[in-house]
C-alpha cells in the first residue's frame, strides 16, 4: 500500500484530505465534501458561466501532460447541442515515473466523483465516466463504492440536490495499453474499441464519446475543480506562478531518499523538490541526471535543474512538466540502459498505427540494444538521433513525440557518454539480452 | 436472469454482465471490462468467452478477437492462480526492479510468462504499474506489493503459497 510522505514547504490544496479516510462519504461530508458542487448550484441560471469563469481565473492547467487551460477547455464546448455531452476522466495514468493519479484515487475517491459532476454541470452534461486503468482494479473498487454511496444519498442520479439536473456516473477500467491515455484512444478504448488515436479534427469538444461533445480531463484536473471553487478562482491561483496557478501533485522517484508524492505550488524549485523535500539523492551519492515530468520528458543535468517547476520555466529550460513524475538517476546509471529502457518502453506501446512511430522506436530501440550489448559504433549513436529527428512531428498521435523527445536528450546530452560506452565496451561482453529488458508484453 | 440462457458464466458474472450493458449508451462500450471480468472468472479469455461475450454485444467473434489481441492484460492461455507482474520501468529499474525479477525467477524457477508445473505461480515482466514512487513494486493478480526487497519477495510468494495471500479480483 502506497505510504503517505509529507514536507514543511507543501501545500496542501488536493491532498488536504490524503490520509484521513475521505474514502468514507461522511468523513468527505465533515471535510466540506460535496459542498463545492451545491455552491455550483446555487448560483442558479448563472452557474455554468460562473464555474467556467472560476476556472478560468484559477490558472489551472490541465494535469494529464500538456497543461492545457481547463476553464478554455470547458467554455469550448458548445452550448447547443443535438446528441448528448460527456465528461470523460482520464485515470489511465500510465507515463512511467507518474503515480500521483494513484493516490487521489485511494484516498479522496469523492473529489473526482465530485469534480466529475461539477464539469458536467459546466458543460450541460447528464453523464460522466470514470476510467482507470486497468491495472488499478483495486482503486476501482473503491471508486465503485464511493460511486455507489453517493448514489445511495441520492447525490447522484435524478435531480441532484434540488437543481433540477440528472447525472450519472459510470466507472471502468481498461485491459493495459498506454495509449490509451490519448484523449482519442481514450474515446475509442470506452467504445470498446482497439485503442487507436482519431483524426483530429474533430476534436473531442465538439465529436467526442459516441459523437457527442466531450470533455476529457486527467483526474487530478477534476479532483481540483471542488477545491478551486471553495476557494475561489483568485486565490488558487495566487498559490502557484504566472501563468500556471495552484497547485500540483509531483511523484519525485528514483534515486532519493524520500520518495513519494509531495503537493508542491506551482513554479517550486525543481533542485529544492529534490535535495529539501525528497531528501537528497539517495546514500549521499552524485546526482547524474533528472527526468523531470513523466518519462517523455527531456532529461536535465544537475546543472539545470534549478528552475521552477511549471510550464512555462520548464519549456523555457528545453523540457516539459508533463505528467508531474520526476524522476532522480545517481552518478551509477548508466545512461545508455536508461535510455534503451526508456525506448523499449515506447516501442512496447506504440499503437502501430504510423510508420515512423511503429519503426522508429523500433530501430532506435534494435540500434541502443546493439550498443549496450557491446556491437555499437560511433554511427549509431548519429543513427539514432536521426530516427528520433524524423518521428518527431510526424505522427497522428503524440505518443511518436513521446518516444523521440527523451532520446534526442539522451543522445545530444550524453553523447560523450554513449561514445566512451561504445570505445570502452569490450564487444561480446554479456550483459543483459534484449528479451530481458524488453520481455513484458 | 441472464439474457444468455446457458451461460459459460457464474450467475452472478451473468447478472453482472447483464447490468454492465445497460450501463452505457452503446452496448458495446462494456466489451473490454467484459473480457477482464470473464478473465478473472475462466482464468484466460477462452474461445467460449469469446462465443458468449460477441453474442452479449451483438457483435463479431472478429469484432471481439480485435480488441482482445490490442490490450496486454487480457490472455488467451491460462496464467497461473496467482499471477506476479513485476515492473521494471524507469523508476523500479533505479530500484532495484530487475533484481526483484531475477529472484522471482530464481525462487519460481519459471520465466517471463512461465507457469509453474503446478498451476499456483506465473510470471510477467511488466512495464509502469503506477507504484513509481513506492518502487521496486509488483503486482500479484490485482494486488499491490510495493517497497520490495528479495526478502519480502520470499515472505510474499510464501504468504500466497500457503493460500493466506489477499486475492484482490
Ligand atoms: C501517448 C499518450 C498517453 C497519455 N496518457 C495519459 C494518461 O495516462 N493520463 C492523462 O490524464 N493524460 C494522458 N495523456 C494526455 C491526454 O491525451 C489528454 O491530454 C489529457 O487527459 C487531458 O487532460 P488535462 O487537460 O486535464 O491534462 C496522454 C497523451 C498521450 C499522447
Ligand atoms: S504515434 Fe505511435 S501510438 Fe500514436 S498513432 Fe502513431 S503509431 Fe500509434
Ligand atoms: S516504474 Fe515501476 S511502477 Fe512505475
Amino acid at each position: 500500500m502506497p505510504t503517505l510522505v509529507s514536507h514543511p514547504d507543501e501545500v496542501k490544496v488536493i491532498s488536504r484530505r490524503f490520509g484521513q479516510g475521505a474514502a468514507d462519504i461522511d468523513k468527505y461530508l465533515e471535510l466540506d465534501g460535496y459542498k463545492a458542487v451545491q455552491k455550483a448550484i446555487a448560483q442558479g441560471e448563472n452557474m455554468a458561466a460562473w464555474i467556467i469563469d472560476t476556472m478560468k481565473a484559477s490558472g489551472l492547467r490541465g494535469r494529464g501532460g500538456a497543461g492545457f487551460p481547463t476553464g478554455m477547455k470547458w467554455s469550448f464546448v458548445p452550448k447547443q447541442s443535438e446528441k448528448p455531452k460527456y465528461v470523460l476522466v482520464n485515470g489511465d495514468e500510465s507515463e512511467p515515473g507518474t503515480c500521483k493519479d494513484h493516490v487521489i484515487f485511494l484516498h479522496d475517491p469523492h473529489a473526482v466523483i465530485e469534480g466529475t459532476m461539477i464539469a458536467g454541470l459546466a458543460i450541460g452534461a447528464k453523464m460522466g465516466f470514470i476510467y482507470l486503468r486497468g491495472e488499478y482494479r483495486y482503486l476501482l473498487k473503491i471508486v465503485e463504492k464511493a460511486v455507489a454511496d453517493a448514489y445511495a444519498r441520492g447525490f447522484l442520479g435524478k435531480n441532484i440536490f434540488g437543481s433540477g439536473l440528472d447525472f450519472d456516473i459510470v466507472t471502468q477500467t481498461g485491459a493495459g495499453a498506454y495509449e490509451v491515455g490519448e484523449e482519442s484512444a481514450l474515446m475509442e478504448s470506452l467504445e470498446g474499441k482497439r485503442g487507436v488515436p482519431r483524426i483530429k479534427p474533430p476534436f473531442p469538444a465538439v465529436v467526442g464519446l459516441y459523437g457527442g461533445p466531450t470533455v476529457i480531463n486527467n483526474a487530478e484536473t477534476i479532483a481540483s475543480a471542488p477545491h478551486i471553487l471553495l476557494m475561489g478562482g483568485e486565490a488558487y491561483a495566487k498559490i502557484g506562478s504566472e501563468r500556471n496557478g495552484g497547485t500540483r501533485l509531483f511523484g519525485i522517484s528514483g534515486h532519493v531518499e524520500r520518495p513519494g508524492v509531495y503537493e508542491l505550488p506551482m513554479g517550486y524549485n525543481l533542485k529544492k523538490a529534490i535535495y529539501d523535500v525528497a531528501g537528497g539523492i539517495k546514500d549521499g551519492k552524485k546526482l547524474k541526471a533528472v527526468v523531470p515530468g513523466g518519462s517523455s520528458c527531456p532529461v536535465l543535468l544537475p546543472e539545470e535543474i534549478d528552475v521552477g517547476l511549471d510550464f512555462d520555466q520548464m519549456g523555457k529550460a528545453g523540457t516539459m512538466l508533463g505528467s508531474g513524475g520526476i524522476v532522480v538517476l545517481d552518478e551509477t546509471v548508466s545512461i545508455v540502459e536508461f535510455a534503451l529502457r526508456t525506448i523499449a518502453f515506447y516501442q512496447h506501446e506504440s499503437c502501430g498505427w504510423c510508420i515512423p512511430c511503429r519503426e522508429g522506436t523500433d530501430w532506435i530501440k534494435k540500434t541502443l540494444t546493439r550498443v549496450y550489448n557491446g556491437g555499437g559504433s560511433k554511427k549509431d549513436v548519429a543513427n539514432v538521433q536521426y530516427l528520433a529527428e524524423n518521428m518527431m512531428g510526424r505522427t497522428f498521435c503524440p505518443l511518436g513525440d513521446a518516444a523521440a523527445m527523451p532520446t534526442l536528450g539522451f543522445v545530444k546530452k550524453f553523447r560523450k557518454e554513449f561514445e566512451d560506452y561504445i570505445e570502452g565496451h569490450k564487444a561480446g561482453t554479456p550483459i543483459i539480452t534484449v528479451e530481458q529488458l524488453v520481455g513484458a508484453h | 436472469m441472464s439474457e444468455i440462457a446457458n451461460s459459460i458464466f457464474s450467475p452472478a458474472t451473468a447478472a453482472r454482465f447483464d447490468h454492465l450493458v445497460t450501463l452505457y449508451p452503446v452496448k458495446r462500450s462494456a466489451l473490454v471490462p467484459m473480457l477482464l471480468y470473464a478473465q478473472d472468472e475462466v482464468g484466460y479469455v477462452s474461445d467460449a468467452v469469446v462465443t458468449e461475450i460477441a453474442q452479449r454485444l451483438d457483435l463479431m467473434e472478429l469484432d471481439v478477437r480485435n480488441v482482445l489481441s490490442y490490450y496486454s492484460m487480457l490472455r488467451t492461455k491460462p496464467a497461473g492462480k496467482y499471477n506476479v507482474q513485476v515492473c521494471t520501468n524507469i523508476s523500479c529499474m533505479l530500484r532495484g526492479g530487475y533484481e526483484i525479477l531475477d529472484h522471482c525467477k530464481h525462487k519460481l524457477g519459471i520465466g517471463h510468462k512461465e507457469v509453474t508445473a503446478d498451476g499456483t505461480f506465473s510470471l510477467e515482466e511488466v512495464e509502469c504499474i503506477g507504484a513509481c514512487c513506492w518502487a521496486p513494486a509488483m503486482q500479484v493478480n490485482y494486488d499491490f506489493h510495493d517497497n520490495l526487497t528479495t526478502v519480502k519477495v520470499d515472505e510474499i510468494i510464501e504468504t500466497y503459497r500457503a493460500g493466506k495471500g489477499k486475492d484482490v479480483k
